[in-house]
């Protein structure tokens, strides 16, 4: 029994690690039944795999049995692997138990679709419920939403579900249709825009009446696999900022495409998974959602495509020289946080202290802005004079020849002398 | 002149009490495990007074916000000498000048509060996370740590409020005291027993399914690794070396 146990989890958690969400952020579920667990509002990350990424929910899927055929994804129909399906059981046990130990913030519930979509989701719904109702678990809860399934069972998951998402795959309707012909981006935006305008009403009515209960409190969030076909950094950042705008997505993941088959349309077995360009693309990402950019700021006609050497905000500055150099003692916040080396943290410290007297060089440093880049983007109060205006060009080779970039160092055709 | 308290809480407070009262200009501030004795420098002994301390900390709520309160409060758990310094000067700064001085991160007092504080509340966060309980044969789940620092009362609440329907106990295996839950309060608790034990129960101690349960998390922690995006620097960065003792995907077996 436990033998099987153990395959099933092996199977099944092996099939469903390629959706990379696992925050577990964003919902204040409280722990009011004297039950067990509760949500923590800036998520906690219980451990990280090899590969760096963070573990924080457990991330199954109920089976990896599906009737569709998409060319990216492992558990496509025509793929000879091993199947396998949890029960209803199964999940709750495991979720329980690796709960109690503190080994997970909660389960991320995924599933290939068998027979229909409805009858997909309504083996979901049986877990969650089953988990919420009998087990009197309020920890978090991450739900696919199965497309085409019907709006009561969406909407009743969602009365237990902490966030609810669905994954876009393809940044781009052509994309997508190369790979999955069977799916098509209006079958994720229709039930992203119901479950949104769900949200809204129950948030609208919560402010009437107390008791109506929370609908998703953590929001949506949606996935887009990168690399897998032609599309450039515009259309992807483009796609992005327009569900960001459209459904108030909490979050957009970048999944680098991870060769899994010998498919002509998609790149061969063996090729690297394209990291730099994912920790690029979640840069930009930042960038728009913390950093007050506008997406066509960073990645227009000009540019279609983010600098691979140095990272987006680095490269915004270096093309909008006529900003600079920022005054750190009189500027905006708006401005300081746009400068190169500083971070969200220190633009606030900064903007605290220079209350107090005008700020130094060793102040800025010590306040923890990465000052041998930050120093050709501004002026401080003991900021050495400087006859000359340095080009871009320059500038860029100055800050490359300081910075050890971790993936850079084995792509150098320089030869090492020494 | 070297100030010298006994590391407490209250002791610290007694000192900037004694301070004011004195004003004797500049000191440092010791602690009398950490004292070391010269020809040259004065010394005074503070005496923990309840009282005065009392009066400090009120004193300082005045002028400090909840935020600034926890910063300090967190900074003291650090147990670290030259914070106990820092946090003296810090509170000394904050009286003498008007509301609000407690944001001047140009002042270097008031940026190692800060930055320590950060450094508890991140060993408290990973304390968090990285706790794995044990089911014993009792019923109990149960977890020994070893935090940087004094952690255990910042993450009182957080496990009570979670797990409210099972007993647990979280024992610091460096400090020598623990919290037991019973499942309606949290208890300080001391054990006088085999300190092996405490690190490591003995399968015949523990709940007969606990055996499965690590078992399946260790399968769950490979199977969710992509292999071909390995990169380890980035696992040790999020994962330091120091914790992977409590960490039951990490234990050899």
């Amino acid at each position: 029994m436990s033998e099987r146990l153990r395959e099933k989890l092996n199977i099944l958690a092996d099939a469903a690690k390629y959706d990379v969400s696992c925050s577990s952020s964003g919902s204040d579920r409280k722990n009011t039944t004297k039950g067990v667990g509760n949500g923590h509002q800036s998520g906690i990350c219980h451990t990280y795999t090899e590969d760096g990424r963070c573990v924080s929910l457990l991330k199954i899927l109920l089976t990896n049995h599906c009737i569709f055929d998409c060319a990216y994804c492992v558990s496509r129909k025509s793929n000879d692997i091993e199947r396998a399906a949890f029960t209803v059981d199964d999940v709750v046990e495991l979720t329980m138990n690796f709960y109690r130990r503190n080994f997970i913030e909660g389960l991320f519930l995924s599933s290939g679709i068998f027979k229909n979509a409805d009858f997909t989701m309504e083996r979901l719904l049986r877990v969650v419920k089953r988990l919420r109702l009998e087990q009197n678990y309020n920890g978090y809860i991450h739900l696919k939403t199965i497309p085409g399934a019907s709006d009561e069972l969406i909407k009743e998951a969602g009365l237990y579900a902490d966030r609810m998402s669905i994954n876009l795959e393809m940044p781009t309707e052509t994309g997508l249709k190369l790979l999955a012909p069977e799916k098509s981006h209006q079958d994720v935006i229709k039930p992203l825009d119901f479950v949104q305008k769900q949200i809204v009403q129950f948030k609208d009515e919560k402010k009437l009446i107390k008791s109506v209960p929370k609908f998703v409190p953590a929001g949506q969030s949606t996935q887009m696999v990168v690399g897998a076909t032609a599309e450039t950094d515009k259309e992807i950042m483009y796609t992005a900022d327009s569900f960001y705008k459209n459904f108030a997505l909490k979050r957009v993941y970048y999944s680098g495409y991870i060769p899994i088959s010998n498919d002509t349309r998609m790149p061969i077995l063996g090729t690297q998974p394209p990291l730099l360009r994912e920790n690029r693309l979640y840069q930009t990402d930042w960038l728009m959602r913390f950093y007050g950019f506008k997406v066509h700021e960073i990645l227009n006609d000009a540019n279609p495509h983010l600098d691979i050497d140095i990272d987006p905000k680095l490269s915004w500055a270096l093309r909008n020289l006529q900003h600079f150099p920022v005054d750190i003692n009189t500027a905006e916040y708006r401005m300081i946080l746009r400068i190169p080396g500083i971070g969200v943290t220190s633009a606030n410290k900064i903007v605290q202290a220079r209350k107090f007297g005008k700020l130094h060089i060793y102040q800025l440093k010590n306040i923890g802005v990465a000052y041998s880049r930050a120093k050709h983007f501004i002026k401080c109060a003991d900021t050495p004079f400087q006859l000359k205006d340095f080009q871009a060009t320059q500038i860029k080779a100055f800050i490359l020849a300081e910075s050890q970039s971790k993936y850079l160092k084995t792509d150098t055709n320089q030869l090492i002398l020494f | 002149m070297i100030y010298i308290f006994d590391g407490s809480l209250e002791g610290l407070l007694t000192a900037v009490f004694e301070w004011f009262e004195r004003k004797p200009g500049k000191i440092n501030l010791r602690t009398i495990k950490t004292h070391q004795p010269d020809a040259f420098t004065e010394t005074f002994s503070v005496h923990t007074n309840r009282t005065k301390a009392d009066r400090v900390w009120s004193g300082l709520q005045k002028k400090l916000g909840k935020e600034w309160m926890r910063k300090f409060y967190c900074a003291y758990l650090s147990e670290l000498s030259e914070v106990f310094n820092a946090l003296f000067h810090f509170v000394c700064y904050v009286f003498l000048h008007p509301a609000g001085a407690e944001k001047n991160y140009g002042n270097e007092h008031v940026l190692t509060v800060s930055k320590t504080a950060r450094s508890v509340e991140r060993e408290k966060h990973r304390m968090e996370a990285f706790i794995r309980f044990q089911h014993t044969a009792d019923g109990i789940f149960y977890c020994g740590i070893n935090p940087d620092f004094n952690v255990l009362p910042l993450i009182v609440n957080h496990f009570k409020n979670r797990y409210t329907d099972q007993k647990w106990i979280i024992y610091d295996l460096k400090r020598h005291y623990g919290l037991f839950y019973d499942l309606s309060t949290v208890e300080e608790i001391t054990v006088e027993i085999n300190s092996q034990v405490l690190k490591n129960p003995t399968a015949n101690q523990l709940d007969e399914k606990e055996e499965l349960y690590a078992n399946l998390w260790k399968d769950y922690f490979k199977s969710t690794n992509i292999e071909s995006r390995k990169n380890t620097k980035l696992h040790v960065q999020h994962v330091p070396k120091r914790y992977w003792k409590y960490l039951t995907e990490k234990k050899i077996d």
